[in-house]
């Protein structure tokens, strides 16, 4: 196994740092929202892990193509650790979006349908793992991830347009034209500014343990392929 | 508009989930990390052996 590389270090510190920077800027940075105040401030990190999550589980679906087409292994390992961590992200997104429904909506969660769709995402990916484990055959388990990945990876974009296509309380972020949304607001430039940056923090963050996680999967690989020489 | 001491306790809601669920996977990482590492070694410590 091959020592980490100066790359991935340097990734890590500045995934730490921009963290820190991305909390200082929500916390010092931006102004307090009139209406909603201090809750309104978990946004930036709500929308920052919705977009990770999605970006991860569409990243996934480009190494499941990647891997239909070249059947190498390296493209399964990548899509498995897109998924897991996309799955945590997208977890945080939605409890973070349920605890500012709490007082802004007066519910932790409704059947809406940007809720709804995005439970769905999360179940899906999170039946893809355990159904992976079931399959004991390497090329067999990852030619089911592949495929089952490419056919979840649908409902990513339908949760993405879910709050313009259908009647919804869930607000729209970018391009506000919504007038049944319900916790909008109207974004100041430090807002956007703070936004944007939290959203490059969480793909910095993202791509730095999506490297940790495939170092992991190889360390894996490695072990079982060691045993199997051993045994 | 919302009571200022309600909207704080959400907020430090929504910030303790993000640093508890973030560092906690981190420390599942190193864990399973060093799990291997241990796992591989005995290994080692067993073809050598035979």
């Amino acid at each position: 196994m091959k020592p980490q590389s100066t790359a991935l270090k340097i990734l890590t510190v500045l995934s730490s740092l921009l963290f820190l920077a991305a909390l200082v800027m929500v916390f010092f940075f931006t102004p307090l929202e009139e209406t909603m105040n201090y809750v309104q401030k978990v946004f930036y990190f709500h929308i920052s892990n919705a977009w990770v999550g999605m970006l991860g589980f569409m990243a996934a679906a480009v190494a499941g193509i990647a891997y239909l087409v070249s059947h190498d292994r390296k493209w399964d390992i990548l899509e498995m650790a897109a998924i897991e961590i996309s799955l945590i992200f997208f977890l945080i997104a939605i409890m973070l979006g349920s605890i500012w429904a709490r007082p802004v909506w007066n519910t932790w969660w409704t059947w809406d349908p940007r809720l709804t769709t995005a439970a769905i995402v999360e179940l899906i990916y999170l039946a893809c793992l355990l159904l992976r484990q079931g399959i004991d055959d390497p090329d067999r388990r990852a030619r089911f991830s592949a495929v089952y990945t490419l056919i979840g990876s649908l409902s990513v974009p339908i949760t993405f347009l879910s709050i313009r296509l259908f009647r919804t309380i869930h607000p729209v972020v970018i391009g506000n034209n919504d007038a049944n949304g319900q916790g909008s607001f109207a974004m100041t430039k430090p807002m956007l500014v703070t936004m944007f940056f939290c959203l490059l923090t969480f793909s910095v963050i993202f791509v730095t343990l999506l490297w940790h996680r495939v170092r992991l999967e190889n360390l894996t690989v490695a072990v079982e392929e060691r045993q199997m020489e051993i045994l | 508009m919302l009571d200022p001491i309600i909207s704080v306790k959400y907020m430090v809601a929504g910030y303790a989930v993000i640093l508890v669920i973030i560092p906690a996977y981190l420390v599942s990482l190193l864990l399973r990390w060093r799990a291997l590492k241990r796992r591989l070694q005995d290994l080692e410590d067993v073809a050598g052996k035979k």
